[in-house]
């Protein structure tokens, strides 16, 4: 009865629940078999498993013409994308806890105001709002200017709770041996606040990356563009394409979500930080960071 | 600032339609989301395995991705209609799917989570007192759980205000891609618009995140 989570909530089964459940089991698992029965003829009746449809995929030109200089461009916006938004994170977040009211206040509110905007508006704005400045705003800058912003300003909330969430007495210890405040903050705060986050910024990275998606309707030549618009006016096969360009985004986020897990595991192993990453990430929404 | 003041009813109009997106996506998410806890955390492992894959396909997909599948794949290339002759009406479901879909895969996830917190000792005193698992879920668990997760839940009604922008990408016609149309008619008027639909989502979202907070202190439960 220890161990997992789910098990507490019904006994080891004797052979009459033992029974039961086989029987539901059956049961439920005609009633799944038959909605994906259900599913496949529905897309059968269109046609959409006839071969022709699929066959563009077993053939190599189709992957290097077609859908990687879309990966590439996917991945090309989330890192630059990234970087940018870590700075931006570190910045604001560090902005608001400072001692002097006329940084905090206005890190705050550039923080709250772009938390609350949607990343598809922001990416909207910079494109017309660059050329009313008369710059030339590519599809990629506009992305990443609203992947930047939006996923910065959660990222400076994220670096802000790890450094409230290190213990006092580490500040108090770093000032009483005659450290300066950027002392404090740069070589105590700062290194075990970014351990204790690391599994929630690499949450918000996996967010950003899913997020590049958007540049596809400003039509910028991402890996959704290329599934949901190359490939189907070359082959008229939306459903594939669709279907094989979500495995390929699947595949890319669950190896990223894997590396948080580690991560986070890692944290908790290690003795050599004072804040507590459980406290820190709930204090960052946690589980709820991942859906935007 | 005039170009906001003509186009009021304009942008109204819009946002009357996020919230609409929001409040049905968010309502069918809801119950979806929970039913999907219950199966996970069910003793029949085909259930526990059905959820499992569904909330890890979806959840690591891209909502647009989504979004674009119902829209194009199921409106265009499956033919499901909503409405034989109004076409905004069936993007406007067909976008509800996609939201939910992809929503409820996150409530799963936080309704779980709350679960968890539930202490060992009263699904024990359910099962002593002779209440089936289902009961056990239904008058004991899930009660406390969702009492649990009000704010993170509140956190993800939030975000899934934000997340009906992406229903641009099949055409329908809310806060974000009016506010495109608006800076093609008003090209002068660009900031003023921004700002415009920027603070209509402050103000949809700031009431929604006080009641969520004050629901869930409200609500807590006393342990």
């Amino acid at each position: 009865m220890t161990g997992r989570g789910a098990s507490v909530l019904y006994d080891v089964p004797g052979p009459r629940a033992r029974l039961r459940n086989n029987v539901l089991t059956l049961a439920f698992g005609v009633v799944l078999l038959l909605v994906a029965y259900f599913v496949w003829t529905k897309f059968d009746e269109k046609g959409q498993w006839d071969g022709t449809l699929w066959q563009p995929f077993l053939r190599a030109d189709t992957w290097t013409e077609l859908i990687l200089p879309g990966l590439l461009n996917t991945l090309a916006a989330a890192a630059v994308a990234a970087v940018l938004a870590l700075l931006f994170g570190a910045v604001f977040g560090i902005a608001r806890l400072s001692d002097h009211r006329w940084v905090r206040i206005p890190a705050a509110v550039i923080v709250e105001a772009f938390r609350a905007v949607p990343v598809l508006m922001l990416i909207f704005f910079a494109q017309y709002g660059g050329s009313l400045a008369g710059l030339v705003v590519t599809e990629f800058a506009a992305v990443v200017f609203g992947l930047t912003v939006y996923n910065g300003s959660v990222l400076a909330e994220i670096v802000r709770a790890g450094i409230l969430a290190v213990p006092r007495g580490q500040a108090e210890a770093g000032s009483a041996i005659g450290l300066r405040k950027n002392q404090v903050m740069r070589l105590i705060l700062l290194p075990q606040a970014v351990t204790a986050m690391m599994p929630a910024i690499v949450s918000q990275l996996v967010v950003l990356l899913k997020d590049t998606a958007l540049g596809f309707v400003v039509a910028y030549a991402d890996l959704l563009n290329a599934g949901a618009r190359v490939v189907p006016a070359n082959y008229a096969n939306l459903i594939p394409s669709v279907i094989v360009i979500a495995v390929v985004y699947i595949a890319i986020n669950l190896a990223l979500g894997y590396l948080a897990t580690w991560l986070e595991r890692r944290s908790r192993r290690s003795r050599k930080i004072a804040a507590d990453p459980a406290a820190a990430e709930a204090a960052a929404g946690g589980e709820v960071a991942l859906m935007s | 600032m005039e170009a906001v003041v003509d186009e009021l009813p304009v942008i109204l109009g819009a946002f009357w339609l996020t919230v609409k997106l929001t409040v049905v996506s968010g309502v069918i998410s809801l119950i979806w989301g929970i039913v999907l806890a219950a199966m996970r955390v069910s003793p029949l492992p085909v259930l526990r395995g059905a959820g499992a894959l569904y909330v890890n396909v979806l959840r690591n997909t891209p909502l647009t991705l989504i979004i674009v599948f119902c829209g194009l794949g199921l409106g265009t290339v499956m033919n499901v209609q909503f409405s034989r002759d109004d076409l905004s009406l069936n993007s406007f479901w067909l976008s509800i799917i996609g939201l939910s879909a992809y929503t409820s895969a996150f409530v799963c996830e936080v309704v779980r989570s709350g679960i968890n917190t539930v202490p060992l000792g009263q699904a024990e005193a359910a099962r002593a007192i002779g209440l089936t698992f289902l009961q056990t879920l239904r008058l004991v668990i899930l009660p406390q759980a969702v009492r649990t997760v009000i704010a993170p839940l509140g956190s993800l009604l939030n975000a899934l205000v934000k997340n009906t922008t992406v229903a641009a990408a099949i055409g329908v016609m809310e806060a974000a891609l009016r506010m495109k149309n608006l800076f093609d008619a008003h090209g002068d008027a660009i900031i003023p618009i921004f700002l415009g639909f920027a603070a209509g989502f402050v103000v949809l979202t700031l009431p929604m995140n006080l009641l969520s907070g004050r629901l869930a202190r409200r609500l807590a439960v006393v342990r």
